[in-house]
């Protein structure tokens, strides 16, 4: 909640002051003034309202000196829902391509969903001051060398946009991965995530790829029921009835709306109609692996990498059979050999193919070569048997 | 703003230029000129090009006495090989500007320290 408030005030304060770093000080101050009130005092009848207040109040104070500010200070109002909000000028700003990418996930985290620094540093199990430097670093960087802030020219906007959507992609990853790793400590960055693309969403509604990722997102998370039990449940042997079918409905929906209404889809698009696939299917066995293959196949022309051909051997062994996607596994070798899912996967298809030494050693190497606690457990489960 | 663009050589930028026909290398000078052309109301110091990194001497100030070198500082396959000084709105459009730079693969843009 206070994420949503934090965006428009840093994007207001932005827009007023034209000092990036000067209006990021005054909101993490509210913010974190919030966080230790709010628990004790309660919620606020209209955090907006009170987070402003205190951003405005602190501002004048600490900038009693400087009558330029005072006086632009004193306009600061909570402002009126916009279509393309200031907010979206941060988002492209915190991602410019001159910042290093842990300052753009750094940046992105604190001034656009308000984060505070010791969040991020344990989102990411880095220490405080180094994430503090990293942020520091950078806003002096938008300063210094004069980082505009606004949304990128049209004729520039593509390729903009495609960093913005990086990082949040990253972040979404970071999450889901560490998701089946330590939890106690790590925030929800796919939390994060989802906001942060539907939120771009909501500003840049005709970007397909936007929806794409949005979509993405969800479709995965519409699954987090399934997933452990406590432990790590691979897809083929998760309960389905404990998915959220509605919001795969949803998710479904907005990809197809967004398929319909532009031709050639991108790589989130695509990668969201695979997921999209599996969670339609009622079970594994149903799956349309015709359709995944053909969806991987247009990824890998969009993006070679041979992670994707991995996944798509999967697919293709349920297709063609698993002696032929051994074949084009293998051919991988060279790429991912110290990859566990490549040995994973090949252990797999070696116990299918009847290969069972082959596919113990193949196991073997795969958890020589991962420290995912929830990887490693399911690993030492197929070794024992 | 004013930013110094550095233009930094790689090994095998130079390799291939040196390998080029004499009339393309007529024809990669004349896209850099034309460059400096379509910029010129941006450029306030056509800066120069510099001679090669062998030329470069290195005078260190930081040891415990005065050391002179031969050679560029940096022992790196990259070297700067000349520069300019523009005036321009923000880091966005001296990018803008860079990306139509028809020379060497690499280029610095350093904002200038305004005192």
């Amino acid at each position: 909640m206070v994420r949503d408030h934090a965006g428009r005030l840093a994007g207001a304060l932005v827009s007023l002051l034209g000092d990036f770093a000067a209006a990021e000080d005054l909101v993490q101050d509210a913010v974190e003034i919030a966080l230790k009130r709010w628990p004790v005092e309660g919620i606020p009848d209209r955090p907006d309202a009170w987070l402003f207040t205190v951003a405005k109040r602190r501002g004048l104070d600490v900038l009693r000196r400087q009558e330029n500010y005072r006086a632009k200070l004193a306009l600061l109002e909570p402002p009126e829902p916009s279509p393309r909000d200031d907010r979206l000028r941060l988002i492209f700003t915190c991602c410019h391509p001159a910042l290093a990418r842990e300052a753009q996930i750094a940046l992105t985290l604190r001034v656009v969903c308000g984060l505070t620094t010791a969040q991020i540093a344990a989102a990411f199990l880095a220490s405080e001051s180094a994430v503090s430097q990293r942020i520091t670093r950078a806003k002096r960087k938008i300063t210094d060398a004069r980082i505009p802030y606004r949304i990128p020219r049209d004729d520039e906007l593509p390729e903009r946009l495609t960093e913005v959507l990086t990082v949040i992609y990253l972040l979404f990853n970071e999450g889901y991965l560490s998701s089946t790793a330590e939890r106690a400590h790590s925030r929800d960055l796919v939390d994060d995530a989802e906001w942060l693309t539907a939120l771009l969403h909501g500003l840049l509604p005709n970007e397909p790829e936007v929806a794409g990722l949005l979509a993405l997102i969800r479709l995965h998370r519409a699954r987090t029921a399934a997933r452990f039990n406590p432990n790590l449940v691979l897809l083929p042997d998760q309960d389905r009835t404990l998915w959220d079918h509605a919001a795969i409905a949803e998710a479904t929906a907005l990809l197809t709306r967004t398929a319909r209404r532009h031709h050639a889809p991108g790589p989130y698009q695509l990668q969201a109609a695979i997921a999209a696939c599996h969670s339609e299917a009622a079970d594994w066995s149903r799956t349309d692996w015709p359709q995944i293959v053909v969806l991987y196949d247009m990824l890998l022309t969009l993006q070679p990498s041979p992670v994707t051909c991995l996944h798509r051997t999967i697919a293709l062994s349920y297709v063609r059979g698993t002696a032929t996607a051994l074949t084009e596994l293998d051919a991988l070798a060279g790429d991912l050999d110290t990859y566990p899912l490549f040995h994973a996967t090949r252990a797999q298809f070696l116990r299918e193919l009847n290969r069972p030494a082959e596919a113990h050693a193949a196991d073997e190497r795969a958890a020589q070569l991962t420290t995912n606690p929830a990887q490693l457990d399911l690993l030492h489960e197929r070794l024992a048997n | 703003m004013k930013y110094v663009l550095m233009f930094i050589e790689t090994e095998q930028f130079a390799k291939d230029f040196a390998a080029l026909e004499p009339a393309e290398k007529e024809e990669a000078y004349r896209r850099v000129y034309q460059w400096f052309e379509d910029h010129a109301d941006k450029i306030t110091n056509r800066g120069s090009k510099l001679q090669g990194a062998e030329t470069a001497t290195t005078v260190r100030l930081d040891g415990s006495g005065v050391l002179t070198t031969d050679g560029p500082f940096i022992e790196g396959k990259e070297v700067v090989s000349g520069f300019t000084e523009i005036d321009v709105e923000d880091l966005d459009e001296a990018l803008r500007m860079v990306k139509t730079w028809p020379a060497c693969p690499v280029i610095e843009i350093r904002p200038v320290a305004q005192m």
